[in-house]
């Protein structure tokens, strides 16, 4: 093998797991480090800068990052990183004044932003300090789009969602709430310097089975009821509930009907548990809220009396695999299974609809109507239209919303200044020693064996009473605190000068997880085999020295590491030194 | 000296060996000697080898004197017994030891500095005592516990940190040890355990007084240019004279062995030491061989490592002495004083 490239952005950002698996690469282990030190307010920055809606994420986020931790690999659990996020933004506080200053004068670009969820709001975020006038499309009333919408308050505190909305809309946005745009080949004839589409995926898919025409007063579409829900339109459900589906939504449906009356709320999935899409979290949450989910219950028809919905027939599967692998559902064969119900919910999915943006100027779809973009730039095929979140590539969650908007906001900014959109600027970078003394180092390699702190929630009895009440409390300072020496602190990273070793093996011997081996080169395969424990996990590098004095190479494999830092405290040349990687996504402001 | 204790999590597909257990439950507490120390490769050398060969802890007894060397018995099985003598006292605490209960495994770890002056006399003795034991000598030419003097093995004309050079031909550990009737001497480097980890499994295994020189550099205060037993010198000289795998005997015997290159050795307890010939054909059953190859590379400035010398055919002091076959520390009141009865019959072989 040749040796490791380190000084390839990349290399060192794919050790840090939860960084290099959040789709808005936030600095995770950093922000960690200064909860630890109660430094909340920083924390909460760092978040802020990274994912804009750090008191949201802490307490909705899907959590790309966590299963990604590293700490998976040595023991169960990953460090909990999305409820520690949530930390910093509890107990942070006033950041008013470390918001990035509006300059009065602007630089004379307009850019309008259609859909005012978290797409759109990153983008003017990330514009609004370099003098660009934001002009904010919102269909509703309010701001927020699918956080405010789709996400039940027992799980974010509407003053938690306005706290940080209101961080950007007060940055000066011109807000033209409660305007549905019809055209977009009239938004082009305004003259906008470009056009920024995030309106999310608001169609929800209902399942049109017999006796859905009769039964439709109480047939319910997932994301148009928590919408309704959620601006007061509804307050109120049968007593017996069915909610088709195993995602999210299907999660927020059934724990919302059970604080609106339902008393018997069933979900009933097509597939097995294992392929429900549901985060495993909150799947736990609608399960000790007593709620059952059959699983393997294929819906066949909405049954009535008297022209009135009264239940739901399934018809119950198991799974086979067919010759190719796939998967099947196949009839039982026992009876039909018949849950009498009042309401059926169907949170079955949702789409993208663009029925606004005619197809004759300039904008290209594909064969699913959805826009045709550059995945980088979020440009779409007319210049200065852009898209990003659910808009963009279809429903996912709000951190890949943000992800697309901080990238997209860069690309306006480019367009702006007549500049390559594709000439991005490099991340910002930087590797510097922690090193203190001959064993001291200014992070805490002493790392916790504790399993996962759990998350305390409110009593039961209570939070089903109220839809306004917090289920989860938060960990608190101590929790908190106890949760982040469990960090193993990946971007702390252990760097190797071959020039400076003498070959003591000192480092070989005292890895607890046996990752350094000194042993000749090889094809990296090879290699892999020969380490002195086997290097199995392909998604994780090599590290690879130049040729040694003995003819031998230095081989680290990173996917063990714990980062502990004994490797460099027992190396008598410094040969190892661990040095703490920053790395941000450069934004518009970086240009 | 590292502050923090070794994380617990270990590598998940550490391999358990038969008795259970994986290299990490062969660990003592953590080091205290300098980072880079070959004494701490020694110990890991020690770990790895008491690990594959499923060693149960509580059978071991490690045994020191004083110094930096003596210190390692605390960094490797943790589950072992363990007695730190005073300084160069350790082979009399040890044939003490094996008298009584010969047993367990007795491992002997000392220095230069123990065995070779202070510790030269009772060294000697063990030696030709014959005692059944793995004594090895933590080898660095130089008085690291006491900040960098010249030892007694440093070689003539090398030079520590602070320049004083070695007026003095050196004591050979090994030629000493061969020259008294030890009958397996080997030596290695602390930075090779590729060779350091086997020689130790047949040290172990042997029975007899098996006794190992390894090259241990002192970091700190002998690891110049000029140093002989630094990391650089070693690395450059030092020549196998053979290549030794060790298969204990609780393992099936897979790999097939080229008898025209390879030499078996089956040893006491059933394990077997594969001997690679090197280019040299070294024989190291032959004694004046041995000698006569170990001192024509110190005067090239090689040092000659490997198994230099075996002989299964000595006794121990036990068949030397005729001991009963149970244990001494075994035997009960009634063995130990049988009665009037056996006294007379022995009264009376001498009327």
């Amino acid at each position: 093998m040749k040796p490791t490239d380190i000084s390839n952005p990349d290399y060192f950002h794919k050790v840090v797991d939860c960084q290099w698996a959040c789709p808005a690469h936030t600095p995770v282990p950093e922000y960690i480090r200064l909860i630890a030190a109660k430094r909340y307010s920083d924390a909460y920055m760092i978040n802020w800068h990274s994912n804009v809606f750090p008191g949201i994420l802490g307490r909705t986020c899907d959590r790309p990052c966590e299963p990604a931790c590293r700490r998976v690999r040595v023991e169960e659990q990953p460090v909990a990183i999305c409820r520690l996020k949530r930390v910093a933004a509890d107990f942070k506080s006033d950041i008013k004044d470390r918001l990035p200053a509006v300059p009065e004068k602007k630089n004379g670009k307009h850019i309008a932003l259609i859909g005012a969820g978290p797409a759109s709001l990153t983008v003017a975020r990330d514009l609004l300090p370099l003098g660009y006038e934001i002009t904010l499309f919102e269909r509703d009333a309010v701001s927020g789009g699918a956080m405010r919408t789709q996400i039940p308050r027992f799980r974010l505190p509407i003053e938690v969602l306005e706290e940080e909305l209101n961080y950007i809309l007060d940055m000066g946005v011109n807000c033209r709430f409660g305007e549905e745009i019809t055209s977009m080949k009239a938004m082009l004839q305004e003259q906008y310097d470009a056009i920024f589409v995030g309106t999310g995926a608001p169609l929800g898919k209902r399942l049109e089975l017999p006796g859905h025409e009769e039964a439709a007063a109480n047939i319910h579409t997932g994301i148009e009821w928590l919408a309704n829900v959620a601006f007061e339109h509804i307050d109120a459900i049968g007593k017996r509930v069915i909610v088709l589906g195993g995602g999210n939504t299907a999660m927020d449906c059934c724990r919302t009907s059970k604080r609106l009356g339902g008393e018997e709320v069933t979900v009933a999935v097509r597939s097995g548990f294992d392929e429900m899409k549901a985060s495993p979290w909150e799947i736990e949450d609608a399960i000790a809220e007593d709620i059952p989910i059959l699983n393997f219950h294929v819906p066949k028809k909405y049954v009535l009396e008297n022209g009135k919905l009264v239940g739901m027939e399934f018809e119950k599967v198991c799974k086979e695999l067919d010759a190719n692998g796939r998967r099947l559902l196949i009839p039982t064969g026992e009876d039909p299974v018949i849950i009498p119900c009042d309401d059926v919910i169907c949170a079955i999915g949702q789409e993208n609809s663009f029925p606004w943006i005619e197809r004759d100027i300039g904008i290209e779809f594909d064969r699913w109507e959805v826009p045709v973009l550059d995945k980088k730039t979020f440009q779409s095929t007319h210049e200065r239209v852009f898209f990003g979140g659910d808009a963009a590539l279809g429903p996912d969650n709000i951190i890949t919303a943000v992800a697309h908007g901080h990238d997209a906001a860069l690309s306006i900014h480019l367009h702006c200044n007549d500049q390559e959109l594709n000439e991005r600027p490099d991340p910002l970078t930087s590797l510097e020693s922690q090193k203190m003394g001959i064993h001291q180092w200014s992070y805490d390699n002493d790392i916790s064996n504790d399993v996962r702190y759990a998350v305390p929630h409110a009593a039961k009895e209570q939070t089903l009473n109220d839809i306004n009440m917090e289920v989860e409390l938060g960990f608190g300072p101590e929790l908190a605190l106890n949760e982040t020496m469990r960090c193993l602190n990946c971007d702390v990273q252990t760097v190797f000068t071959d020039q400076l070793c003498i070959e003591c093996d000192a480092c070989v011997d005292i890895c607890p997880t046996d990752c350094i081996t000194f042993t000749s080169n090889g094809e990296e395969q090879d290699l892999r085999q020969r380490m002195l424990a086997p290097a199995e996990n392909l998604t994780q590098d090599l590290y690879v020295s130049g040729t040694l004095p003995t003819e031998r190479i230095m081989a680290k494999n990173e996917d063990l590491c714990l980062h502990c830092g004994l490797c460099a405290e027992r190396c008598p040349t410094s040969a190892w030194d661990m040095r703490k990687y920053l790395y941000n996504t450069a934004k518009a402001v970086n240009v | 000296m590292t502050y923090i204790s070794k994380p617990k999590f270990q590598h998940p597909q550490l391999q358990a060996n038969n008795i259970g257990l994986t290299r990490r439950d062969y660990e003592g507490t953590l080091t205290t000697l300098c980072g880079g120390c070959g004494h701490d490769s020694i110990s890991a050398a020690i770990i790895q080898a008491a690990a594959d060969m499923s060693l149960e802890p509580h059978r071991v007894a490690k045994l020191s004197g004083i110094g930096c060397s003596s210190k390692i018995p605390s960094y490797f099985l943790g589950k072992a017994h363990a007695f730190n003598a005073v300084h160069g006292r350790m082979p009399s605490v040890a044939t003490g030891a094996n008298l009584a209960n010969k047993e367990l495994y007795y491992l002997g770890i000392s220095g230069d500095g123990d065995s070779a002056s202070i510790g030269l006399g009772q060294f000697c003795h063990i030696v030709r005592r014959r005692i059944n034991m793995l004594y090895i000598v933590a080898n660095n030419g130089t008085y690291g516990l006491t900040k960098g003097q010249l030892s007694a093995t440093a070689d003539l004309g090398s030079k520590t940190k602070s320049g004083e050079e070695s007026l003095y031909d050196n004591i050979d550990m090994a030629t000493l040890a061969i020259e008294l009737g030890a009958s397996f001497v080997a030596r290695s480097f602390s930075g090779d355990k590729q060779q350091l980890v086997p020689l130790i499994q047949a040290g172990l295994s042997h029975k007899g007084f098996a006794f190992i020189d390894v090259v241990s550099p002192c970091v700190t205060f002998n690891n110049t240019d000029a140093s002989t037993h630094g990391y650089k010198n070693t690395w450059e000289n030092n020549v196998a004279l053979s290549q030794v795998d060790f298969v204990p005997m609780r393992k099936e015997i897979t790999t097939s062995y080229d008898a025209g290159k390879e030499k078996e050795i089956t040893l006491h307890d059933g394990s077997v030491i594969h001997l690679h010939k090197t280019g040299s054909n070294y024989d190291p059953y032959d004694q004046e061989n041995a000698l006569h190859h170990i001192n024509q590379h110190k005067k090239q400035g090689r040092i000659a490592t490997g198994l230099l010398y075996i002989n299964q055919s000595t006794s121990d002091l036990h068949e030397l002495t005729d001991t009963v076959d149970k244990p001494f520390n075994a035997l009960t009141e009634h063995d130990l004083c049988p009665g009037d009865e056996v006294l007379m019959d022995i009264n009376e072989t001498f009327r």
